[in-house]
């Protein structure tokens, strides 16, 4: 076990024993919601496993590097922006495909717009925000959340 | 409402399975005919699904307990119509506190500006409920490392105010 993963269930474990002390009903709940999730997630986690490795044994780096690489420039970046914004992928799952992108040989400013426009912008729930906060509210909202991923993007290639 | 939602899950859930069985096909058909690459498929598969299994569990437990501890009108009564960076600072905070798909924190905004939150306070709200969760964080510690995750939270977070000053202006204008 690596030690972020270490990190991460400490952290969790000790949330889980504050919660117990506080209220054991709540937290039996709470960890029956988890099971439940955990179950339903499994079969999209196995299919991304499956996925990843196909990607990542069968295709060679140069061709996932021309469209997500250094080669592909510009049209490569934004087409994956654009991909991020439409595809409808639990972002617990993006950053393990974001990472088998990278592994691949992803530029990081590629995989860095794909998970911040896959988490920010919705064209799937778009109908939903349109009825519910209004169509200016909603197309300003996305609109703008496309053009700061790029801009969040650009700046973390240049520092990272 | 309740058996809707729950007969919507049970219709996903075998989507879900479809899905995974259409893919473990393909799987097979792939590695029958690429037989000299089947090993390193495999490796790179089960490498992922370990790197999965060692914080998905604690992660749905998380979302578990915030979701017990931190409900609906919990957000409601603190998110107020409180302005400037302190207002940013609680929308940012109760966005990025409770779990759920962007479809639930919907309503919420929309509950917000019924009570007069600022458009800035509700974009932050919603920007950070989509992409400032504490679990989503968690997991991109585990697969992007720390700097990537610190650097893209902080522009993130600067980002995410400036757009919501740029949208109440923007409001105001078409208005």
């Amino acid at each position: 076990m690596n030690p972020t993963a270490i990190f991460i269930n400490s952290f969790v474990l000790l949330f889980l024993i504050v919660s117990f002390f506080k209220d054991k009903s709540k937290t039996k709940n709470a960890t029956k919601v988890a099971l439940k999730s955990l179950l339903k997630m499994l079969p999209v986690v196995l299919i991304i496993v499956i996925l990843i490795g196909l990607l990542l044994g069968l295709a060679p780096p140069e061709t996932i590097s021309k469209f997500i690489g250094e080669q592909s420039g510009w049209e490569g970046f934004l087409l994956i922006a654009i991909l991020g914004s439409v595809a409808h992928i639990p972002s617990l799952l993006a950053f393990p495909i974001a990472a088998s992108l990278l592994d691949s040989g992803a530029v990081l400013t590629s995989v860095a717009v794909f998970i911040t426009t896959l988490t920010m912008i919705g064209i799937v729930t778009l109908p939903l925000e349109i009825q519910l906060m209004g169509r200016k509210f909603a197309l300003l909202r996305n609109g703008i959340s496309f053009i700061i991923a790029i801009l969040i993007a650009l700046i973390m290639g240049a520092i990272i | 409402m309740k058996n809707t939602t729950e007969d919507k899950q049970v219709k996903e859930g075998r989507k879900n399975l479809i899905g995974l069985g259409f893919v473990t096909l393909i799987f097979l058909i792939i590695l029958k005919m690429f037989p000299e690459k089947s090993s390193s498929v495999m490796d790179v598969s089960l490498f992922y699904f370990k790197e999965m299994m060692l914080i998905f569990p604690a992660i749905v437990l998380l979302m578990g307990l915030f979701m017990v501890w931190i409900s609906k009108d919990i957000v409601l009564k603190y998110m107020g119509t409180t302005s400037g960076l302190k207002g940013i600072i609680i929308s940012i905070i109760l966005g990025a506190l409770p779990t759920g798909p962007l479809y639930v924190a919907f309503p919420l905004a929309l509950a917000l500006k019924n009570k007069g939150a600022s458009i800035t306070n509700i974009v932050v709200f919603l920007s950070a409920w989509a992409c400032i969760k504490i679990p989503q964080e968690l997991v991109e510690f585990q697969f992007l490392g720390l700097k990537f995750m610190a650097v893209r939270l902080a522009l993130t977070i600067i980002f995410v105010t400036i757009m919501g000053m740029i949208v109440e202006k923007l409001n105001k204008i078409v208005e």
